[in-house]
């Protein structure tokens, strides 16, 4: 069952075209990593997916309704952290759970808020003012906030930003529990591969608002494959050819150039395939692992 | 012998005038005496009364006041729990002060009809320079010896008149109701000072430019006369 | 709904900047009390010169219920300044501060939050005016006593009894929280179309301060216009102490000159508060959150 369901979500900032025609499904009890540059787009999707901005065109469906119209009955399910642990100075952080489990339409039991205050490490500073935390503290506070009513899909934007690498691990064990003890569904965002390939089920790579690839992380990560550039006089001609060949399964969506995600022993047939069919070959080139793609893809931005 | 006529002449003109002056200055008008005669029965009284404040640029509602009286002439008028607006040095002119100072002359006028009755005229004139009136008018009932009217003019605090209707205690020449008249000058404050923006109430405005004249009337319920007041009450 | 309110309060109160305001207000008022008690007659004797050229006044002309007035008349064109602070910073704060988010996010429709928060701050509003009749009126009853209103006016003279006095107060205060909830709506709406506080306080602030202007200025050019600003409305709980006179020019009392001049003013006021809301709410209802 598809928790989330995004169709060809577009939005336009003026004559910015923040998230362009993205479709995407997150499946029950999945961590879904979404990963993307700084500026890819992932913010705007992920406030899209909170109803926090319109999208310009496409659907978004969660648990299975439209979140334009379900809006009170979805969000009731879902704890999220958004970008900055944006808090408010003057309240500590106790105080921020019980304002934030005040706000929701399920009675929060009363242990409820110490019991995420210890999850997230903040149990013994409950009593201090925000004001005096570090960043990193204010991100767990965030996590916590997102937390507090034990929601069944938890969005996590970009959360071991300003944390230490304790504050990361911590973090990241924390999901994995989330998703495999708890059965909730998780998206996280990251602008680093390594964070998301050790906890992620499922990665969607985005890039200037549009799907650069999306895989199961393990498929993605395969050394069985790899990942085929191939640089040509004709890009056209070249794409009939890989069709015409069978090898559509294996094309990487991509606006300029053309990548394929390939077991390397299919490697010497592409050239071949391509080779009798008289393509203008320059180069074939082989990339390492999804690492370097991904520093490809962005570097190239 | 010129100047021995010339002396003469100036020395008789002298004693006429000495002597055209004598019966004037020791013996006042009957009919004073009579009412000062009355008014001499009283040596104080409380009022109480009903205080109505009518001047052009003035709301006021009625009030309830206590009239405090003291021989000779200790006079104040008191609004019960409140602020009263009394004509500036008038009520203390009333007959009871004016009389009981016995310092002045006095010159018949005649006759006059006044609301069906026939009152005799009578100005008074100080002839102590302290007091503070030039002159006054007084509008006497010469058969019951009660005033009805008079008419004063101060040396700093304008004309004043006082008009009067008796009743229970006329015996005491003590009058049921007193009227004052008197001029007013003219009211503004800067809207600066008032705060005031807004159009005030045009009927008000439009009644103090065209009324200049003020009156306040006392309408007494009950006198308690000669149960002595302490005068620093005053 | 209810939920959301006590949590916007709950923040309101919790910050030091509400109690600014607070301050403000009581330290105004002490200073002009403590004036008034020390040079308090000479004052009263030069708003009275034109009167003792006519009359003498008797009696305790500079009582509390004087003192309540002119506290009022200095103060309410200043209180819209104050609220400004708070309510203008209701939306455009938390944009800033980026927390509009996280309170957009939860299962609650915007309109709700945008009411919500419109609420807590006319509450506050209220108890701003609330904290400012305290202060102006009770203990100025308690430190100057309390004695028939003597009012000057620019024109003429209201002399209120005493025990006629206080409903007026009522009535004034009642009148200046639909005064206050309107400047709490400006700035509300200001607030609603800003993504950081300084923009819509200033905005706020300028808006009441021009508008005053206008409506205080005796130029024929904005006579015209006066009657359509809502600061010409606001003034006008001076109504509630003016007073009807009969035939006889005896003031009548328990009446009110002109109450519909009241009435038309709050209706002015209530169409503002309303206009603006909405229009808060139609504006968030559509924005983007991007903070």
């Amino acid at each position: 069952m598809s928790v989330i369901k995004v169709q060809h979500i577009s939005k336009h900032f003026g004559n910015l075209k923040a998230v362009d025609d993205l479709s995407f499904e997150v499946q029950a009890g999945q961590v879904f990593g979404f990963l993307g540059q700084n500026g890819s787009g992932k913010s705007t999707t992920i406030r899209m997916l909170l109803s926090l901005i319109h999208p310009s065109s496409g659907s978004i469906e969660i648990f299975g309704k439209s979140i334009e119209k379900n809006r009170a009955a979805i969000l009731e399910q879902v704890g999220a952290i958004i970008e900055r642990p944006d808090l408010y100075p003057y309240l500590n952080a106790k105080e921020h759970l019980q304002l934030f489990a005040k706000v929701r339409k399920q009675k929060i039991p009363a242990g409820a808020i110490d019991a995420t205050l210890e999850k997230v490490g903040l149990f013994h500073r409950a009593k201090d003012k925000v004001q005096t935390f570090s960043l990193g503290m204010k991100q767990r506070l965030g996590i916590a906030i997102a937390l507090v009513h034990n929601p069944s899909l938890i969005i996590l934007d970009e959360p071991t930003n300003g944390l230490d690498p304790q504050g990361i691990a911590a973090i990241r064990t924390l999901i994995k529990q989330l998703a495999k003890e708890e059965g909730k569904t998780v998206f996280v965002s990251s602008h680093l591969l390594s964070e998301i390939e050790q906890v992620a089920d499922q990665i969607l790579i985005i890039h200037q608002g549009k799907k650069i690839i999306e895989g199961v992380t393990k498929d993605l990560l395969d050394p069985q494959r790899r990942i085929v550039q191939i640089k040509t006089m004709d890009d056209e001609g070249t794409l009939q050819v890989i069709v015409a060949g069978s090898f559509s399964n294996y094309l990487l969506p991509r606006r300029e150039g053309i990548f394929l995600k390939i077991p390397t022993y299919e490697i010497p047939l592409l050239n071949e395939t391509l080779v009798k069919a008289g393509v203008a070959l320059l180069a074939i080139e082989t990339k390492n692992s999804l690492e370097d793609y991904f520093l490809q893809i962005t570097s190239n931005a | 012998m010129k100047n021995y006529k010339v002396i003469l002449v100036i020395g008789a003109l002298f004693l006429l005038s000495f002597m055209s002056s004598m019966p004037l200055a020791a013996q006042l008008d009957p009919l004073i005496e009579k009412v000062s005669q009355k008014l001499a029965l009283v040596n104080d009284y409380v009022a109480e009364g009903n205080m109505k404040t009518d001047v052009a640029f003035i709301k006021a509602s009625l009030g309830k006041v206590k009239v405090y009286f003291k021989k000779p002439n200790l006079l104040k008028v008191k609004k019960e729990g409140g602020i009263s607006l009394l004509p500036r040095g008038g009520v203390s002119l009333t007959i009871n002060t004016l009389l009981n100072t016995k310092q002045y002359t006095t010159i018949p006028a005649g006759t006059q009809l006044v609301n069906g009755k026939n009152l005799t005229v009578i100005k008074l004139i100080p002839t102590d320079d302290n007091l503070d009136w030039v002159i006054s008018t007084l509008w006497i009932d010469p058969i019951a010896a009660l005033v009805y009217k008079t008419a004063t003019t101060t040396k700093e605090n304008g004309s004043y008149e006082i008009t009067m209707q008796y009743g229970e205690y006329a015996n005491y020449g003590l009058a049921s109701k007193i009227i004052f008249s008197f001029n007013t000058k003219d009211y503004k404050l800067p809207n600066g000072i008032t705060l005031e923006f807004g159009d005030e109430d045009p009927s008000a405005k439009q009644k103090a430019l065209k009324n200049k004249k003020g009156t306040i009337e006392i309408t007494y319920s009950k006198y308690s006369i000669n149960k002595g007041i302490p005068s620093n009450l005053f | 709904m209810w939920s959301l309110i006590q949590v916007e309060l709950y923040k309101i109160f919790r910050r030091p900047r509400t109690y600014i305001a607070f301050g403000a207000v009581a330290a105004l008022i002490v200073v002009i009390q403590l004036g008034l008690k020390i040079d308090g007659n000479s004052y009263a004797a030069f708003l009275m010169k034109d009167i003792n050229d006519t009359l003498t006044v008797d009696g305790k002309v500079l009582n509390g219920y004087l003192i309540c007035y002119i506290l009022l008349q200095l103060l309410l064109v200043h209180v819209p300044l104050l609220v400004a602070l708070i309510a203008a910073d209701m939306l455009s704060g938390e944009a800033n501060l980026g927390t509009l988010r996280l309170l957009f996010s939860t299962p609650f429709s915007r309109t709700q939050w945008v009411l919500a928060k419109f609420i807590a701050a006319s509450v506050y509003t209220i108890l701003l005016l609330i904290w400012l009749a305290f202060l102006a009126l009770f203990v100025s009853m308690w430190v100057f006593g309390t004695d028939d209103l003597f009012l000057m006016k620019s024109n003429y003279v209201v002399l209120i009894e005493q025990k006629d006095v206080l409903w007026r107060y009522v009535g004034a205060f009642v009148f200046a929280s639909f005064s206050l909830l309107t400047v709490t709506s400006l700035g509300f709406l200001m607030s609603s179309m800003a993504g950081n506080s300084i923009g819509p306080i200033v905005g706020t602030m300028s808006a009441i301060v021009f508008f005053t202007i206008l409506s205080t200025l005796n130029i024929p050019l904005f006579t015209i216009i006066k009657p359509y600003l809502f600061t010409t409305h606001m003034n006008n709980w001076k109504e509630f102490f003016d007073i009807k006179v009969n035939a006889s020019n005896e003031a009548i009392t328990g009446s009110i000159l002109n109450i519909p001049k009241i009435k038309t003013s709050l209706i002015v006021l209530t169409l503002h508060i309303i206009l603006f809301v909405t229009a808060s709410i139609m504006i968030m209802k559509k924005k983007d959150i991007l903070s």
